[in-house]
């Protein structure tokens, strides 16, 4: 494979150029490039197993019966970190998942926004820090989030309040694909009628998912995800069984009326999302984090701290603690509007120009 | 001793007190109320429709984008009369709604307890009357179907709150209604920890074990108890399968036919609520919870006339106290909310 154009090597991050099948891709790092993906979902919805069969192994198992007295208490909101080694198309990954298990299933689940938006904060944070040292860290490793799955509950009817709120809040900061999980509780005419519904709502509370079409010079990509984007949200189906036949081994999920295969375009999005996350669009998707959310993030952060243009100048540790300072300068001023605000409109603070 | 037989001399005939019953229960007719209570997206409107195979109400989710998300959950009866073989009932489903829909589901139970306490306040308030109604029209909720959301491990926070409520006060039969996203063996597990849960918690839903079951009942009820929750698939189509309408839905793997017994409860749930635990659905209402809400209404009535009563004889310290009348049961009523 010949390098592309000139691509940075830095050993802070793996910046690529954009990837396509088509083109060439350069690695930059042995151990493959680090990319670090985020599932948020109420129970139930399948995330568990999309991860299971997103790593083609059971990266978490199924995990034990609870006791029934755990039943009426919620578990407060976890981020299970979970680290696999994948190869795609020849190239390595070293991938990242993080579990959010406990989002939306208690009572009141209005905290859970803004614990997910400070856990992606915080990754920004660090990031930040370590740019700014004399001395950076070689072996450093980079945890901010690329892509935010996020599972819909099937209904069919529309996006719920917990929805909404969490692509509103986080769409700022993380690139966000909705997927309906468990579709295959929808007829094909009941799932066209859902994703109707939800890109409705998308359009109307202007909700900042993931723009596929976000580079536009390429015009080739472009068409390409356009009907990428019509597949949004993308219908997932999970198995936990793989079956063998005569093609090879084919993963399924068996019911008395039927049985589904995982992989097959027809009954599922989820050979193509899979392509899409660990293929086609990974470059896109670690550009965009780093390019444009973060870029975002950081000027917000540093205007905010009072600092112009010559904070390179300034010592390490003085621009730590400042960072610092104003760090909890921002927590309490969200805090605060979070408190009286009831939820809604933590993005009034800020008022950036860029769409996503 | 065997009965006589009908023409002999011996022959009484109080057996036929069961075809004027039935001559009377026919020309009066009856009432049933059945209210719904889940997440919206469920699948309740669908299954309440196929259950009495008439479309009787419209699911009341949110499909546009223009109507505004509910922020509680609100109480929405629809009554038909429906007739069969010259036998009518009064129908009436009672959806919720908004139940459970928002971020923060805190007290979103108490309009649906609110509503069934209310049913039973205003039979009570008319059953006190010196002057009563022959017949009251009775609008106490006789069943009410609870849907789990398939998929989940097994009662959620919320549903543990809303089951020990629900379950005091009308008799709670759980469905799992869309569940042709659930394996057999995932069905299975489930419904295994369900009833764990249910019993760890001393959520005692119907039906109810009752000294007064014979053998027979026993039995009956004993098979339903082991289908709880029972797992179902609605459908209000009608689709060609190779020549055959069956009601059902059509997959892209499959075809699911909701009477299929392999593929889901459906049949069962509506024998059970329909067929044979109908009049026991109603009378257990009237006998359990409504007897239980009268009781403690009653006794605060007396309570409070005694309290009254004390506060008079010791000087008129209270006297400022409003006079209240007997039937004033919905105030209290709403103390006790």
């Amino acid at each position: 494979m010949a390098p592309s154009a000139p691509s940075i090597n830095s050993t802070m991050s793996s910046r690529m150029a954009t990837a396509r099948p088509s083109s060439y891709r350069h690695k930059s790092e042995k151990r493959g490039m680090t990319y670090n993906i985020m599932l948020v979902g109420q129970a139930g919805l399948g995330r568990r197993t999309f991860l299971n069969t997103l790593c083609e192994r059971a990266v978490i198992a199924s995990p034990e019966a609870p006791n029934p007295e755990t039943a009426n208490v919620a578990d407060p909101m976890k981020f299970d970190t979970y680290e696999v080694a994948m190869e795609e198309e020849g190239t390595r990954i070293s991938l990242t998942v993080i579990d959010t298990p406990g989002f939306g299933d208690g009572l009141d689940n209005t905290s859970c926004f803004k614990q997910l938006q400070d856990y992606i904060e915080a990754q920004f944070d660090e990031v930040l820090v370590e740019e700014s040292r004399v001395k950076r860290n070689r072996r450093y490793r980079d945890h901010r989030i690329h892509v935010l799955v996020y599972f819909i509950a099937p209904t069919g009817h529309s996006l719920r309040e917990l929805d909404i709120e969490l692509i509103r809040r986080l769409g700022e900061y993380v690139n966000i694909i909705p997927v309906i999980g468990r579709a295959d509780s929808f007829t094909v005419e009941e799932l066209d009628a859902f994703r109707a519904n939800v890109m409705r709502d998308i359009v109307y509370y202007k909700l900042p998912v993931y723009n596929f079409c976000w580079d536009e010079t390429d015009s080739e990509a472009l068409v390409e995800n356009r009907e990428i984007m019509d597949h949004i949200p993308f219908s997932v189906v999970t198995c936990d069984e793989v079956f063998d036949n005569e093609y090879g081994s084919v993963r399924i999920r068996r019911y008395p009326w039927g049985t589904i295969e995982i992989d097959d375009e027809a009954q599922c999005d989820f050979a193509l999302l899979r392509y899409i996350l660990l293929n086609s669009h990974i470059a896109d998707l670690i550009n965009y984090t780093e390019d444009m959310l973060y870029e975002n993030y950081r000027t917000k952060k540093l205007e905010v701290g009072g600092y112009g243009e010559n904070d390179e100048e300034e010592d390490d540790d003085e621009e730590e603690q400042a960072l610092g300072a104003s760090k909890k300068q921002d927590k309490s001023k969200a805090a605060a509007i979070a408190d009286t605000d009831g939820g809604g409109d933590v993005l009034g603070k800020f008022d950036s120009g860029f769409d996503n | 001793m065997s009965a006589p037989a009908n023409d002999s001399q011996d022959y009484v005939g109080f057996d036929t007190i069961t075809q004027q019953m039935e001559r009377k229960f026919l020309k009066r007719g009856f009432n049933f109320n059945v209210i719904l209570v889940g997440e919206s997206g469920m699948g309740k409107s669908t299954l309440v429709n196929s259950i009495f195979s008439s479309h009787l109400v419209d699911s009341q989710g949110r499909r546009t984008a223009q109507e505004v998300i509910r922020k509680t959950t609100e109480i929405s009866p629809v009554t038909q009369t429906l007739e069969e073989n010259g036998v009518r009932v009064r129908l009436t489903i009672i959806d919720t709604p908004g139940f459970g829909d928002q971020c923060n589901n805190e007290g979103c139970w108490v309009p649906v307890i609110k509503y069934i306490k209310d049913q039973h306040a205003a039979y009570l308030e008319r059953e006190l009357k010196p002057q009563r109604d022959r017949v009251i029209n009775d609008t106490r909720v006789h069943a009410c179907l609870y849907f789990l959301n398939p998929g989940s491990r097994g009662l959620r926070p919320l549903d543990v709150e809303v089951l020990k409520r629900l379950t005091e006060v009308t008799n709670v039969i759980p469905v799992i209604a869309k569940s042709d996203s659930m394996t057999v063996e995932e069905r299975t597990v489930f419904k295994r920890r369900i009833k764990e849960e249910l019993v760890f918690h001393r959520i005692a839903v119907y039906p109810y074990p009752s000294e007064e079951d014979g053998e027979e009942d026993r039995l009956l009820n004993s098979s339903i108890r082991d289908l709880v929750p029972f797992a179902v698939v609605g459908s209000e189509e009608i689709i060609d399968v190779n020549g055959t309408p069956v009601r059902g839905r059509r997959h892209g793997w499959g075809v699911i036919n909701i009477f299929d017994e392999a593929h889901s409860d459906f049949v069962h749930l509506r024998n059970f609520m329909l067929r044979t635990h109908l009049s026991d659905l109603i009378e257990v209402t009237s006998q359990r919870h409504y007897e239980q809400f009268r009781t403690s209404q009653l006794r605060q009535i007396k309570e409070l006339r005694a309290q009254q009563a004390a506060a008079a004889a010791s000087g008129g310290i209270m006297g400022s106290m409003p006079q209240q009348a007997p039937p004033q049961v919905p105030a209290i009523h709403q103390s006790m909310a």
